[in-house]
């Protein structure tokens, strides 16, 4: 009796085993695709890889980081880039992201492309120097009722080199049965401070990321991100700049004004913040310390909603009208904008009416 | 009627497949491997599809289990193992077809998409592995058999999807769209084969 039970199961272990290893076996030999060669943005970049793992995974083992927040599943859609040369038909994975426009340019999800052989591809430049990171939230401060300031210590890797107007991507873990998602937040910071990174977070009701930050996301938790991205930054010229955020929009305007500070970068700023009453109003008394310290920078807080009797010393209205009130004539300036589109759109209308050429606005949407 | 026994080798393996595919059809008369039939048999393509994987399979595996119980299962006196150890073999050799077909055919690999994995769990191909333990078959008709059962199965899927394309337009009643009238007319052309029955015993 033992010896059968004894015979069954050393025959079954072994079995098991042998079949496994000749799976493993088979596997090195026959999905041996040898090296690939993946030539990106038309040979502007090549790279050698190892055939066999997705395009995805290829690309991350040489340091770009293509977003993705759903780990290579296909589920999240966020990793798509162009693959003009060897990626084979279209999975049916991928079927339901792409659209018909998206075929036609061969955009694909990389996750779901094998490196089989050797690849074409396109990608946005400002992926080479994107990097995945990690960090532990060092503090969560409420800064208004809806916007908190969230400060990231990195750990790995432990410095973040980053012009002041980027942007990250902060991943939400899952929570309640919510995904994980990718999320894009202008860094607050200054790239001087790159051990760590700082972003305003406006709760967004329902939304998926805002919620688990809010609710979710504790002091002393890690937290990854990607990034910096985006072409939103200070340009090189000596204009006067006006710069008109709203809400969380005040993030990449704080890191450019402390940014200007550090560089001594002396050129005349007028920094319009529009809010609905005091409530709204965050960072306020750092700024007006810095009103006072640089004599290039004014600090103009407009409220729209704010009571008629109240103790508000500042400007009243919208700030599509308090703008052309105090700058009727914008033609030799420059301007920098963050926020709602509807704010962005508005302020693009009056400041073209003001003179300002169309290719002097600078703008960051956050839709 | 002669007896299996007694027919040429040819003979045999003819007669083995003709019976294993119409008479004793193992979808219709023996109602196995019916949920990979009512998932996927929506389209003609697709059935055609998994029903060609599913006669490589069973046939490969309806031999490979032959030889793994006449040379191992039986001088060991293992044979109550044999459940599990065609489960095992069934599970490797699929997973190896799955990446024989990836290397050297990414076309018919993205197909087939997940109807390969889902065969591991298709019950006919067990099925046609334990049921060939109760015959008195050698090497070769044991794989005349598999391959019967195979084709049997293939045959049948791809009648099923036919007649579901050509119903998907039709009215239904809403209780029966779906698997309720998938399951109706599997019963009706189960009666169809059963008109077979009988003509070969084998």
């Amino acid at each position: 009796m033992i010896s059968s039970v004894i015979i069954a199961t050393g025959f079954l272990t072994i079995t098991g085993l042998v079949l496994a290893l000749l799976l493993v076996l088979a596997e090195k030999r026959i999905l041996n695709y040898g090296e690939c060669k993946i030539s990106i943005n038309n040979g502007e970049k090549e790279l050698n890889v190892a055939g066999g793992s997705s395009l995805l995974a290829s690309l991350a083992e040489n340091d770009i980081f293509i977003p993705s927040a759903c780990g290579g599943r296909g589920s999240c859609a966020y990793c798509k880039l162009k693959v003009l040369e060897g990626g084979g038909a279209i999975g049916p994975v991928e079927e339901p992201y792409l659209s018909d426009e998206e075929r036609k340019t061969n955009v694909r999800l990389s996750c779901q492309v094998k490196v089989r052989n050797d690849l074409k591809i396109e990608i946005p430049k400002e992926l080479f120097s994107v990097k995945r990171f990690t960090g532990i939230v060092e503090h969560k401060k409420p800064l208004t009722y809806d916007i908190t300031e969230l400060r990231i210590k990195l750990t790995d890797p432990a410095t973040i080199d980053f012009t002041a107007g980027q942007y990250i991507q902060l991943e939400s873990k899952e929570y309640k049965g919510r995904e994980s998602v990718m999320r894009a937040y202008s860094v607050a910071s200054i790239p001087s401070d790159n051990q760590a990174i700082e972003l305003n977070i406006r709760l967004v009701p329902d939304g998926i990321c805002t919620t688990w930050v809010f609710d979710h996301l504790k002091e002393g938790q890690p937290v990854n991100f990607s990034g910096p991205y985006g072409e939103f930054r200070l340009s090189g010229t000596e204009a006067p700049i006006i710069f008109i955020a709203g809400g969380s929009g005040m993030a990449p305007i704080w890191s450019i004004i402390r940014d200007m500070k550090e560089k001594n970068i002396n050129r005349k700023a007028s920094y319009f913040f529009g809010a609905h009453s005091q409530k709204d109003l965050f960072y306020f008394d750092e700024l007006k310390a810095l009103e006072k310290e640089l004599p290039w920078l004014t600090y103009i807080p407009a409220l729209s909603g704010e009571p008629e009797n109240s103790d508000w010393k500042g400007e009243r209205g919208r700030i599509t009208e308090i703008v052309p009130k105090l700058f009727p004539d914008c033609s030799q300036h420059e301007a920098y904008l963050c926020g709602s589109p509807g704010m962005i759109d508005a302020s693009i209308e009056i400041l073209t009416k003001a003179g300002m050429p169309k290719e002097k606005i600078y703008f960051d949407k956050f839709a | 009627m002669t007896a299996i026994q007694d027919m040429s080798l040819f003979t045999s393996i003819i007669v083995i497949f003709i019976s294993a595919a119409f008479t004793d059809n193992i979808l219709l008369a023996r109602f196995l491997g019916m949920c990979s039939c009512l998932g996927v048999s929506k389209k003609v393509d697709t059935s055609m599809g998994l029903g060609a994987a599913v006669i490589f399979v069973t046939a490969s595996t309806a031999a490979l289990n032959f030889l793994v119980y006449q040379y191992i299962l039986i001088p060991f006196h293992l044979e109550f193992l044999r459940l599990i150890t065609f489960i095992i073999v069934i599970a490797a050799f699929v997973q190896l077809i799955e990446m024989i077909i990836e290397r050297f055919s990414p076309a018919l690999y993205n197909a087939l998409g997940i109807f390969l994995p889902l065969i591991t769990v298709n019950c006919a191909i067990l099925g046609i592995s334990l049921f060939m333990l109760n015959k008195p078959y050698g090497f070769w008709q044991t794989f005349a058999f598999g391959l019967g059962g195979g084709f049997g199965w293939f045959l049948a899927i791809t009648l099923i999807g036919g007649i579901r394309e050509k119903i998907r337009e039709e009215a239904l009643p809403n209780g029966l769209a779906g698997p309720g009238i998938t399951l109706i007319i599997i019963g009706i052309m189960s009666l169809a084969f059963v008109g077979f029955s009988g003509m070969i015993k084998i």
